[in-house]
C-alpha cells in the first residue's frame, strides 16, 4: 500500500470536504426552519460559479477563440467578482423562498419538496437554455502552484477552499450564537409559533436563512469551479445529492454537523478513491445509510421523542 | 382466580424525568377500574406501557397469564388488549365504518393473494368485518355517521368512533383514556352508560383514565391514584374521596 | 377470483386487438409514446402501493427498475444467445421470456424487502434519502460489474416474443406484453386497494401508532408494500429493457425516481386513477414540447415547461389532479345529471 497517496487521497478530501460543507450548510439551515429538503439549493451553487464566470468573460479575462491563454484576473477583481455573486445567489435564494416556498408553507409536507424539486429544473434546465449545455472553461482566479511536503502535494488552490471554507463556517456559527438576527434564526427553528408570539418577524427571518445559505453556497461554486476547472448547468445535481447526505450525517439544523459532515464525506471518498474510483461514488450513501440506521438524528443532531 | 392484568413494579423514566415509579396493579376480569391523578400525574405513560407502545424502564406487565413485558403493541392487540388515545388518533381519510372495520382486521384471517384476487374467503371476511363494524357503531350509537369520513366527525363522536374501533378487536380489557374529555355533562352521562354497557353486555373489562371525579366515582369500582408518577392511593371510590393524600395532590398542602 | 380470471383474459385479448392495431395502422412515433406511457403506468401504479396507499416516501424506484431490467435482460441475453457479443437480434422464445419476466420481478422484490427491512423505521424524509440513497447504490453497484457490461450496460437484448398471428406485424409485439402487465398491475391494484389489506396499508399511513395498537403489523405491511411496488418496478425494468433492446445503468438515476414520484403527486398522491394520468401527462408532455424545443434551437426548453407546470400545479392544486379520488362509474354516473342515485348506507 502506498501511503503517501494514501495521505494524498485524505489531503484532497479535506478539501473536497470543505466544498460539501459549505453547500451543506445551506441546506441544513433551510431544513432547520423549514423542514424541506430545498432540492434548488445546489442549483444556488451552479449559479455562483455563472455569477462569478459572467463579469470575468465580459472583462476579457477569458481565452478567446483563437486559444489564446487566459489572463488572470487581478486579486481585487476576484473578491468583486466573489461578493458579487455571493450578493446575487442571496437574490435568488430569498426570491425562491419568497415565489415558491412561502405560498405553500401550509400545504403540509409534500407539496413543497415538489415544488423545490420543480425550481431545481427551473434553474438547471432553464441554465440549459440561458448558458448552453456544453461545460465552460472558468477564469484562472489564482495561478495553479503547488507545494511538496513529504511527497505529498497542496494545491494552492486546495488551502484556499479549506481557509476559505473554515474563515466562512466559522463567522456563521458566531453570527447564529452571538447575535439578535442569530438568535432570532435560532427560535425560528425551535417553534415557529413560539418565535412569533416573542415578537420575532418569522418571514424575515426564514428569507434571511435562505440568503445566508445561498451566499454561502456561491462561495462554494466558486471554489469548486476554480478547482475543476470547468463548469456546467448541471453540476449542481451531484453536488446537491452528496451535500445534502453531508447534512443528514453531521445532524440536519446544526451547523457544526454540516462542518463535521462534509468533511467525514469529502475525506471517506478519497480514501476508497484509493482502491476504486465508481465505488467511492457509493461511499456517501452507504455512510448515509449507516448513520440513518444507528442514530438517525445524525452526528450531532438531537432527537425529540413524539409524545402520544 | 388470578388477575387478568398485573403491573408489577413498573417503572420508566424519560432522561431524567421519572414519570412512573413502581406502578403496581392487578385488574380482576370484569371490573371497572379506574386510574387517576393530576396533570402530568404518569396516567398516559401507564397506559403506553400496558399497551407496549412504551418498554419499561424496570418492572413487568403479566395480561391473561401471560408476561407481556416489552412486547410489540400489535401482539398485545392480538391477546386482548385494546386503547384509545387522549389525543385522538383516528384514521381520517377513512370513514367511520371502515375506521371500525380497520380495527376488526386483526382477527381476519386472509393473507395477500386472498386480497390481490378476490377470492371467496375475502368476501366473505369484508362481509364479516363489516357486520362486526355496523354492530358496534349501533352499539355506540353512532350508526347515523357510517358514510362519514372520521375527520368531519364532531368532537364527542370521534371519541367514541375511538372506542368502537378498539372494540372491534374483540378485546378481553379496554383501556380509555379520557374519553368523556371535552364533552358536555349531558354526553358525558350518555358515556358513562355506555361504558358500563361494553362491561355488562360486551363482557369486556375496562380500565379508565378521566379528570371529571363524578364519572369515576360513580362508575368504577376500584381507583388507583397517581401524582408524580407514584402511586398514592388505591382502593374504593367511598376510600379514595376521603383519602387525606389524595385530597392533598388535588387541592395542594392545606396551609395551618 | 373466477370472475377476475375472465377480466384478465379479456383484458388480454384487449391488449391483442390493441396491438395489432397499433402495429398496422399507427405510425411508429405513436406506437412508441403509448409504449412508453404504457412502462410509466407500470412504474407508478405500482409506487402508489408505496407512496400513496402505504404513505411511505420512497424516491429510489428507479433502483427496483434497474434491478428487474437487468436481471431480466442477462437471463433473456443467455437464454437466447448463449453469450453477451454484438449481433443481429433475434426473438426471445414465450417460455423463456416468461422465465426472464418472472426473475426480473422477483429479484427486484428480493430488493424491495431487503431495503424496506431495515428503513422502515425512518419516516418522511429521512426514508426518501434513504430509499434514494439505496438507489444510488445500486446503480453504482451495476457500473461496476463487468459481467453486464460496466457503464455501457447491456446491449442486443433479443425482442418480446412473437404471438400467434403476429408474424407480419412489423411494429412487434411490445405493445401487447407492456399492455398486459398495465391491466395485470391496475386490475391487481384496485382489488388491493379495495382489500382489508389495502385499508390496514392506509392506516399505517393515516396514523403508525394507532395502527399498530390495532392489531396492524405495520413494519409487515410496509414491507409488503415495498415489495409489491418493487415486483412491479422490476417487471416494468425487464420490459423496459427488452423494448430498447439495450439498457446502461445510467439509464436509472435519481432522475428518473423523482420522475415517478412526480407523476403520483401530479394525478394526486394514493389515487389510482391519479396515478396513471400522471403518468400519461409526464411522459408525454416532454415528448411533445421536443420538436418546439428543436425548432426554436433551445435545449432545454421541454424541461423548463415541464417543471413551470409542475410549479404551477403545486401552488394552485397541491393535492394533485384527482386527489385521492377515484374515477369509477360512480363518480362517472354523479358527474353525468340525473344519472345513479346515492344510495345512503
Ligand atoms: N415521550 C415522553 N418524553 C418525555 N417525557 C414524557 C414523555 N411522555 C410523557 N412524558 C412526561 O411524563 C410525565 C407524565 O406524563 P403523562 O402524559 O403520563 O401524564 P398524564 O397523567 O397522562 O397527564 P394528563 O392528565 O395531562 O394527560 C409528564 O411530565 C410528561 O411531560
Ligand atoms: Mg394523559
Amino acid at each position: 500500500m502506498d501511503f503517501t497517496q494514501l495521505l494524498q487521497n485524505m489531503t484532497n478530501g479535506v478539501a473536497k470536504g470543505s466544498c460539501y460543507a459549505l453547500v451543506a450548510v445551506g441546506y441544513t439551515m433551510v431544513y432547520g426552519v423549514l423542514q424541506l429538503i430545498n432540492f434548488a439549493h445546489s442549483d444556488v451553487y451552479m449559479l455562483g460559479a455563472y455569477f462569478a464566470y459572467w463579469p470575468a468573460k465580459w472583462m476579457g479575462y477569458l481565452p478567446d477563440e483563437k486559444g489564446g491563454r487566459a489572463q488572470d484576473v487581478p486579486l481585487a477583481l476576484v473578491g468583486l467578482f466573489v461578493v458579487g455573486s455571493m450578493a446575487a445567489c442571496a437574490a435568488v435564494g430569498a426570491l425562491i423562498e419568497r415565489a415558491a416556498y412561502r405560498p405553500l408553507r401550509h400545504s403540509g409536507r409534500l407539496a413543497p419538496l415538489i415544488t423545490a424539486i420543480g425550481v431545481s429544473l427551473l434553474l438547471e434546465y432553464g441554465g440549459q437554455m440561458v448558458f448552453g449545455t456544453e461545460p465552460r472553461l472558468f477564469p484562472t482566479f489564482v495561478e495553479a502552484q503547488s507545494y511538496d511536503v513529504a511527497g505529498v502535494k497542496f494545491a494552492n488552490t486546495s488551502i484556499i477552499i479549506v481557509v476559505t471554507a473554515a474563515v466562512l463556517m466559522g463567522a456563521l456559527t458566531l453570527f447564529v450564537n452571538h447575535t439578535r438576527q442569530g438568535r432570532a434564526l435560532r427560535a425560528v427553528s425551535h417553534s415557529f409559533n413560539n418565535a412569533r408570539l416573542m415578537g420575532i418577524n418569522v418571514n424575515a427571518t426564514i428569507t434571511m436563512t435562505f440568503m445566508l445559505g445561498s451566499s454561502l453556497a456561491a462561495v462554494g461554486g466558486i471554489l469548486v469551479a476554480m478547482d475543476q476547472p470547468t463548469i456546467t448547468p448541471l453540476m449542481g445535481l451531484r453536488m446537491g445529492l452528496k451535500a445534502f447526505v453531508a447534512a443528514v450525517l453531521g445532524g440536519i439544523g446544526s451547523i457544526p454537523g454540516a462542518a463535521l459532515g462534509g468533511l467525514l464525506l469529502g475525506v471517506s471518498e478519497s480514501v476508497v478513491a484509493y482502491w476504486s474510483t465508481t465505488y467511492s461514488e457509493a461511499v456517501a450513501f452507504l455512510i448515509l445509510i449507516g448513520v440513518l440506521l444507528v442514530r438517525p438524528a445524525g452526528i450531532l443532531g438531537s432527537s425529540a421523542r413524539e409524545k402520544v | 382466580m388470578s388477575a387478568l392484568l398485573a403491573a408489577d413494579q413498573l417503572t420508566m423514566r424519560f432522561g431524567g424525568l421519572t414519570a412512573v415509579k413502581e406502578f403496581s396493579c392487578a385488574i380482576e376480569s370484569g371490573e371497572l377500574f379506574g386510574l387517576i391523578g393530576p396533570n402530568g400525574a404518569g396516567k398516559t405513560t401507564v397506559f403506553n406501557l400496558l399497551t407496549g407502545v412504551y418498554r419499561p424502564s424496570s418492572g413487568t406487565v403479566t395480561f391473561a397469564q401471560s408476561d407481556i413485558t416489552g412486547q410489540p403493541p400489535p401482539s398485545i392487540a392480538a391477546r386482548g388488549m385494546s386503547r384509545t388515545f387522549q389525543n385522538i388518533r383516528l384514521f381520517d381519510e377513512l370513514s367511520a365504518l371502515e375506521n371500525v372495520m380497520a380495527g376488526a382486521h386483526l382477527r381476519g384471517n386472509i393473507n395477500l393473494f386472498d386480497a390481490l384476487l378476490r377470492t371467496g374467503r375475502h368476501a366473505r371476511e369484508e362481509k364479516r368485518q363489516r357486520d362486526w363494524a355496523y354492530k358496534l357503531l349501533a352499539f355506540m350509537g353512532l350508526e347515523e355517521r357510517a358514510g362519514l369520513a372520521a375527520k368531519h366527525l364532531p368532537y364527542g363522536d370521534r371519541r367514541k368512533l375511538e372506542i368502537a374501533r378498539a372494540l372491534a378487536t374483540e378485546p378481553k380489557l379496554i383501556c380509555l383514556d379520557e374519553p368523556a374529555a371535552g364533552m358536555n355533562p349531558s354526553e358525558k352521562q350518555g358515556l358513562a352508560q355506555l361504558i358500563r354497557r361494553i362491561r355488562d353486555q360486551l363482557h369486556v373489562t375496562v380500565l379508565l383514565i378521566e379528570h371529571d371525579m363524578q364519572l369515576v366515582m360513580g362508575l368504577c369500582e376500584r381507583i388507583v391514584v397517581l401524582d408524580h408518577g407514584e402511586t398514592i392511593a388505591c382502593g374504593k371510590p367511598r376510600d379514595i374521596q376521603s383519602d387525606a393524600r389524595v385530597i392533598e395532590a388535588y387541592l395542594g398542602v392545606a396551609d395551618g | 377470483m373466477a370472475r377476475n380470471l375472465l377480466v384478465m383474459l379479456g383484458l388480454l385479448a384487449g391488449c391483442y386487438g390493441f396491438n395489432f392495431v397499433m402495429a398496422e395502422f399507427i405510425e411508429v412515433v405513436y406506437v412508441d409514446y403509448i409504449n412508453l406511457c404504457g412502462l410509466a403506468i407500470i412504474l407508478a401504479v405500482g409506487l402508489n402501493v408505496i407512496n400513496g396507499l402505504a404513505g411511505q416516501f420512497s424516491l429510489g424506484h428507479a433502483g427496483f427498475m434497474s434491478v428487474g431490467a437487468f436481471a431480466g435482460a442477462y437471463a433473456s441475453i443467455m437464454l437466447t444467445y448463449g453469450v453477451i457479443e454484438s449481433g443481429p437480434l433475434s426473438f426471445v422464445s414465450m417460455g423463456s421470456f416468461l422465465l426472464c419476466l418472472a426473475l426480473s420481478g422477483l429479484s427486484a422484490a428480493a430488493v424491495g424487502a431487503l431495503v424496506g427491512a431495515p428503513t422502515l423505521r425512518l419516516k418522511g424524509d429521512y426514508l426518501a434519502i434513504a430509499t434514494l440513497g439505496f438507489a444510488e447504490i445500486t446503480r453504482i453497484v451495476l457500473t461496476a460489474q463487468d459481467a453486464i457490461g460496466g457503464p455501457t450496460g447491456l446491449k442486443r437484448i433479443p425482442k418480446m416474443p412473437l404471438l400467434p398471428g403476429s408474424e407480419k406485424w412489423d411494429g412487434g409485439t411490445s405493445t401487447f406484453w407492456i399492455y398486459a402487465f398495465v391491466c395485470l398491475v391496475i386490475l391487481l391494484s384496485v382489488n388491493l386497494q379495495r382489500s382489508t389489506f389495502g385499508r390496514a396499508l392506509i392506516c399505517v399511513r393515516e396514523n403508525e401508532l394507532a395502527a399498530e395498537t390495532m392489531g396492524v403489523r405495520a413494519s409487515r405491511m410496509k414491507i409488503m408494500a415495498f415489495v409489491y411496488g418493487a415486483f412491479f418496478a422490476g417487471i416494468a425494468g425487464c420490459l423496459y429493457a427488452h423494448y430498447q433492446h439495450s439498457v446502461r445503468p445510467d439509464d436509472f438515476t435519481t432522475v428518473r425516481s423523482i420522475e415517478v414520484v412526480v407523476m403520483l403527486v401530479l394525478g394526486g398522491l394514493g389515487s389510482l386513477t391519479g396515478a396513471v394520468v400522471g403518468a400519461v401527462i409526464v411522459t408525454l408532455l416532454p415528448q411533445f414540447l421536443r420538436p418546439l424545443e428543436e425548432s426554436l434551437g433551445l435545449s432545454g426548453l421541454s424541461m423548463v415547461v415541464y417543471a413551470a407546470l409542475l410549479l404551477l400545479m403545486m401552488l394552485f392544486r397541491p393535492q394533485g389532479i384527482f386527489g385521492q379520488r377515484e374515477l369509477s362509474l360512480k363518480l362517472l354516473r354523479r358527474l353525468v345529471p340525473g344519472g345513479g342515485k346515492e344510495s345512503r348506507p
